[in-house]
């Protein structure tokens, strides 16, 4: 949710163009996994800026709290521990909305102007156009939207989309003690990224990386990676995330197409009954049956 | 004229409350699964209270619609086994739809355009409420994986458009053959209407050619 906003580039189920006259740059937030410490300051930091409490859980025996993102809890801490020949590693991930380049929760949404994205990047649920189908939950490819049980509208990050637009770091960019997480223009983050892959590298990481998945154009929130190989072992990062064919068969060109096939149907029988007439008992029959009438 | 005693009776007065019911509780689903199609189609949501509202209430009015269809299934299914007449039958459909039924091998109640339209009616409706289960989110979606729900998402909108597709050319065919509204409406035909449209039907109710 946000304010009125002049720099829309997407915008779902609308076929015409958004108010887009206010170009902004390109950002992107950038979560250094080698250097968080799973304080989880962010979490809490996210949750007292927008203004969202999660129910007290239980403790299930492992440092996640809550297990999963919840629509009060737009972004949480997943662990992961390792055995490996340097040791045990402990793979600590803020996981949240990716704010995808293409997004597909916009492009499954079926509701205008309930998810829009600007041309920062920032994928944002506008709540008010929510109907609460839950088919941007089908489009995410990382299981991110949570359909809140409360009002049964979606919620997700927002990455803090009203504080980036009075020219703010987002709430958990700014209280993370370690740097871990920082925010900035896409390219800059990219280039702040490389530093620190090269840096990972040269302390034997060699398999270090970008998190930058480009089966959805890129994200908007990217990860160093200490093992970019291999993703998945950061609790289920996945390898290649995309919209997918179903998605894309589903919310494609097809739909507009059977559309006006289906108008091209009623085209055709009308033009069938003006063309060839009704079918009548014929006046051979009719004449058989005079008594009837 | 309704109550000519020479006319045949060709649907009972529960067949056709059964039939409308169906086809005003198919329009209030097409309609509102419409709004959810293409974004073209979304303003048909104030016909059901918004976007929120038709959202809650598509997937019970489906709910309902199985009802009333499930009846006809049962009742129609007997009658409508398709016969080697029929399938001769449309493979003389080209002729009939150009306005020559001279050689059309002899219908009974049904033809084999109207049977052929019930399968695939039954077969598009079954689709729909297995995948419509499925992507009904704020009940049974939860049950799925994400990959089985995108399936079902694309079964239930190819699904839905064959059905639509079906229905118009069912609303043509009645529209096009006389009367035939009528009978569905009132129940009887003229005994000229059925030697002409399903002669076997005609010969079976009347036991000869008058």
């Amino acid at each position: 949710m946000a304010l009125q906003s002049l720099d829309i580039i997407r915008r779902s189920a609308t076929t015409t163009p958004s108010p887009s006259q206010r170009q902004t740059p390109e950002v992107a937030k950038l979560i250094d996994i080698s250097k968080c410490i799973g304080c989880k300051a962010c979490q809490v930091a996210c949750m007292e800026w927008n203004d969202t409490r999660d129910a007290i859980g239980t403790n299930h025996g492992v440092l996640d709290n809550p297990m999963d993102l919840t629509e009060n809890s737009w972004t949480v801490m997943r662990y992961a521990e390792l055995d490996t020949d340097r040791g045990l590693e402990w793979l600590i991930r803020k996981d949240g909305c990716m704010h995808c380049a293409e997004p597909g929760c916009l492009k499954a949404c079926p509701a205008p102007g309930a998810i829009v994205q600007y041309s920062n990047g920032i994928v944002d649920f506008h709540e008010e156009n929510c109907i609460g189908c839950g088919y941007c939950i089908t489009g995410c490819p990382f299981n991110i939207p949570r359909l809140s049980k409360k009002d049964s509208k979606v919620y997700k990050c927002t990455l803090c989309s009203d504080r980036v637009a009075v020219g703010l770091e987002p709430a958990c960019v700014k209280t993370c003690p370690t740097g871990a997480i920082v925010f900035g223009t896409k390219d800059d983050m990219i280039h702040h990224a490389e530093g620190r892959v090269a840096d990972l590298k040269s302390r034997g990481f060699v398999e270090a990386g970008i998190y930058d998945p480009q089966g959805v154009g890129g994200t908007h929130v990217m990860y160093v990676l200490q093992h970019a190989d291999k993703p998945a072992i950061y609790c289920g990062l996945p390898m290649k995330p995309s919209i997918g064919g179903t998605v894309g068969l589903w919310k494609g060109a097809a739909k507009p197409l059977a559309a006006f096939a289906l108008a091209m149907g009623a085209l055709g029988a009308f033009l069938h009954y003006v063309t060839k007439g009704p079918n009548k008992v014929s006046e051979e029959i009719e004449k058989e049956f005079d008594d009837e009438k | 004229m309704k109550n000519d005693p020479k006319k045949l009776l060709r649907y009972t007065p529960l067949e056709r409350a059964n039939h409308w019911l169906t086809a005003i509780i198919f329009m209030l689903l097409a309609l509102s699964g419409l709004c959810f199609f293409y974004p073209g189609f979304y303003p048909l949501n104030q016909f059901f209270g918004g976007g929120v509202w038709t959202r809650i209430v598509h997937p019970f009015i489906g709910v309902v619609m199985a009802i009333p269809f499930g009846v006809m299934f049962f009742h129609y299914r007997q009658p409508n086994v398709m016969t080697p007449t029929d399938w001769k039958w449309l493979s003389h459909v080209r002729e009939m739809v150009g306005g020559d039924d001279r050689n059309m091998p002899e219908a009974g109640k049904f033809n084999g355009g109207q049977k052929l339209l019930f399968w695939l009616l039954v077969a598009c409706m079954v689709l729909l409420i297995l995948s419509g289960i499925v992507i009904w989110r704020a009940y049974f979606s939860f049950l799925f994986p994400v990959a089985v729900i995108r399936f079902a998402s694309v079964v239930h909108a190819v699904a839905a458009t064959i059905m639509i597709a079906l229905i118009m050319l069912h609303i043509y065919a009645a529209i096009w053959t006389k009367e035939s509204i009528a009978a569905m409406l009132y129940g009887k035909v003229r005994r000229a209407w059925a030697k002409q449209h399903h002669p076997a039907w005609f010969r079976q109710m009347t036991g000869g050619d008058k």
